[in-house]
């Protein structure tokens, strides 16, 4: 049977008696993949894993000193890294929310025949095309008190949108939501055009409101779809460094990822450092599993 | 029932074109005013009211790409008229452009250098994973592989990590082995980045071309390697074209690594554009030109990419 023999990982299978066995090509195809994201990613992180129970700075020539799980100890108690965490907390859910409220918005207004939806759909798609660390820098001038063109058009005179302390997570987070909002849209899209229309056709026979019809019909069916756009944000989000590292050097802005890479490539406590990423890390992977979770689920519809 | 429409949908409809028209001209204002920037003079960049209009120069593309100094004194009529027409530009700026002493060549600024980093970089890191990742995907795809979710979890949880994280020993073991701040230090790092991600996009294409055409081929006396290569590859390649432009522009923009594992010979242009900002009164017209040319591949490949994006963004879990 043709089916068997895709799945045939027999060395002697008829495939094999001329050139490679499916198994040998399975192998051959698929190994050095493996091999390669473990040298590079996983190896690296067991290097540093040892280096998390140690002092060693990377800028001197000590030899690292064992200190067991001090690094570990010192972070957890530090209340400037929950300083750290809780301005990522804040930045999360600012952004992401920001950005899920405009996407969905610019999917429902896109959601109907319009004149040049496709050229105005990738126009609208360009933003987050665009490297976070170059755009965004040059926010910097639209954001200057003096001459940025924000406070003119928006008449706010000499607002200080990066210099204030507790604006400038707000306006990290503007840019953040001008960039990746259009990837909430993209997805929304998607999903609102997999909602039935005799759903819509239904509801209209039944003279239902369009407020009971978005939060009936609408919204459910494009909550899974919405969901994988949340959790992928979510993610990017808590590791964003690039823009909040162009644009603002405030304290209050410093987001963990930011705090990190000072930490190890500032003030060289390597050992430190790399006991917080393990901290980070382990955060990751479990917002990632989540993600893959809900992918897996979406894919099986 | 089509062209039917009550009086509330086509007003509600006419709202919607209307705010579809506020909320392009908002998204596409930044990236307009990096345009505009990049062709005004330098004295027309910081303005209020900000200058809408002006006659648009190129002498912030010369001052991009030329090393210069401030102007002590004005250049003598002769020296002015002797200039080439780009010079000129430079001179009216105020500036003058730096000359090697003894070759009298003109001094480049590292932009040039940077541009060809990043473009060696994200190409050849762009090659080696989509070919890795093709071949991968389709082993995924076709063969039975013991533990194939968890394999796949973990190819795609390498990409998750936060670049800082992973920089931290990378940085530590490329010290010993003498890979800072050189190019395949950096290719390394993106490949392994956007091999992962080449794996999951690919696979999708790749269980989207039905396992008949191998089985015919293969009943036709082929092995499966040139099954696999008459067959199914040229059914992947649009495929692997649009994973191979989402992966070029990841490494492209991709500023993290870039900042912590080079500095000079092989840095790329994100770190580097933002480094010229420093403090003082920064030049807006020559950052604006460095970031509109960095940003123009990008553009017409998101153009060329319109109807793969949404895949390649949710990582294949949704197709149109």
């Amino acid at each position: 049977m043709a089916s068997d023999v895709m799945t045939k990982l027999d060395p002697k299978s008829k495939a094999a008696a001329k050139g490679f066995s499916d198994l040998t090509i399975r192998n051959l195809f698929i190994i050095p993949t493996i091999v390669f994201l473990i040298v590079f990613n996983i190896f690296p992180l067991l290097y540093s894993l040892g280096y998390s129970f140690t002092d060693f700075r990377a800028s001197t020539n000590n030899p690292a000193k064992f200190v067991g799980l001090q690094n570990y100890r010192d972070l957890l108690s530090d209340p400037f890294i929950w300083k750290n965490f809780s301005i990522t907390a804040k930045y999360v859910l600012i952004s992401v929310t920001g950005q899920v409220v405009v996407g969905f918005g610019l999917a429902m207004l896109l959601n109907r025949t319009l004149p040049l939806k496709g050229l105005i759909t990738t126009l609208l798609l360009l933003p987050m095309m665009l490297s976070m660390a170059v755009v965004g820098l040059f926010w910097k001038l639209l954001y200057d008190p003096n001459f940025g063109i924000i406070n003119y058009f928006l008449g706010l005179g000499k607002f200080e949108w990066l210099a204030d302390p507790d604006v400038a997570l707000w306006a990290i987070a503007i840019v953040d939501i001008w960039m990746w909002a259009p990837f909430v849209m993209l997805l929304s899209l998607a999903g609102l055009s997999a909602v039935p229309k005799h759903l819509y056709e239904a509801a209209e026979i039944d003279r239902a409101g369009s407020l009971y019809t978005f939060f009936r019909i609408t919204l459910p069916m494009v909550a899974p779809i919405l969901m994988i756009a949340i959790i992928f944000r979510t993610m990017e989000a808590f590791k964003t460094f690039d823009l909040a590292y162009v644009l603002s050097s405030q304290p209050t802005t410093e987001l963990i990822a930011i705090r990190l890479y000072k930490m190890a490539f500032q003030e060289w406590q390597t050992g430190m450092s790399s006991a917080f990423a393990y901290i980070v890390l382990i955060m990751v992977v479990a917002i990632t599993n989540i993600y893959v979770k809900y992918l897996n689920k979406v894919k099986a519809r | 029932m089509a062209g039917v429409r009550t009086p509330r949908e086509t007003w509600t409809n006419r709202t919607a074109i209307f705010a579809v028209f506020v909320a392009l001209v908002i998204m596409l204002t930044p990236i307009y005013w990096i345009a505009a920037t990049a062709f005004k003079p330098r004295n027309l960049a910081t303005t209020i009211p900000p200058t809408v209009a002006f006659t648009p120069e190129v002498s912030p593309f010369v001052k991009l790409f030329t090393k210069r100094s401030q102007l002590r004194e004005q250049p003598t009529q002769e020296e002015y008229d002797a200039a080439p027409w780009w010079e000129k530009m430079v001179f009216d700026g105020g500036e003058k452009v730096v000359r090697n002493r003894k070759t009298g060549e003109v001094r480049s600024s590292g932009y040039g250098d940077r541009f060809k980093n990043s473009l060696i970089v994200s190409i050849i890191s762009t090659l080696v994973a989509v070919s890795m990742g093709t071949l991968t995907a389709y082993g995924f795809s076709r063969f039975k592989v013991k533990g194939e979710d968890d394999w796949l979890f973990f190819i795609l949880s390498t990409r998750m990590l936060p670049p800082v994280v992973v920089a931290i020993p990378m940085f530590l073991m490329y010290r010993v082995v003498g890979l800072n701040d050189t190019h395949m230090g950096l290719i390394i790092l993106y490949t392994a980045f956007n091999l992962s991600f080449a794996v999951w996009i690919m696979k999708g294409f790749i269980d989207e071309i039905p396992k008949e055409y191998e089985e015919a081929a293969l009943v036709d006396g082929y092995t499966r390697m040139q099954a696999f290569f008459k067959v199914v590859l040229p059914e992947a390649l649009t495929g692997m074209a649009a994973t191979a432009v989402l992966c070029f522009i990841t490494a492209w923009n991709e500023y993290a690594f870039a900042l912590i594992m080079t500095n000079r010979n092989a840095q790329t242009a994100p770190p580097y554009i933002p480094s010229q900002v420093g403090s003082g009164l920064p030049d807006w017209t020559v950052i604006a030109a460095g970031t509109l040319l960095f940003l123009i591949p990008v553009a017409i490949f998101t153009f060329l990419l319109r109807n793969h994006l949404l895949r390649g963004m949710s990582f294949g879990a949704i197709r149109k």
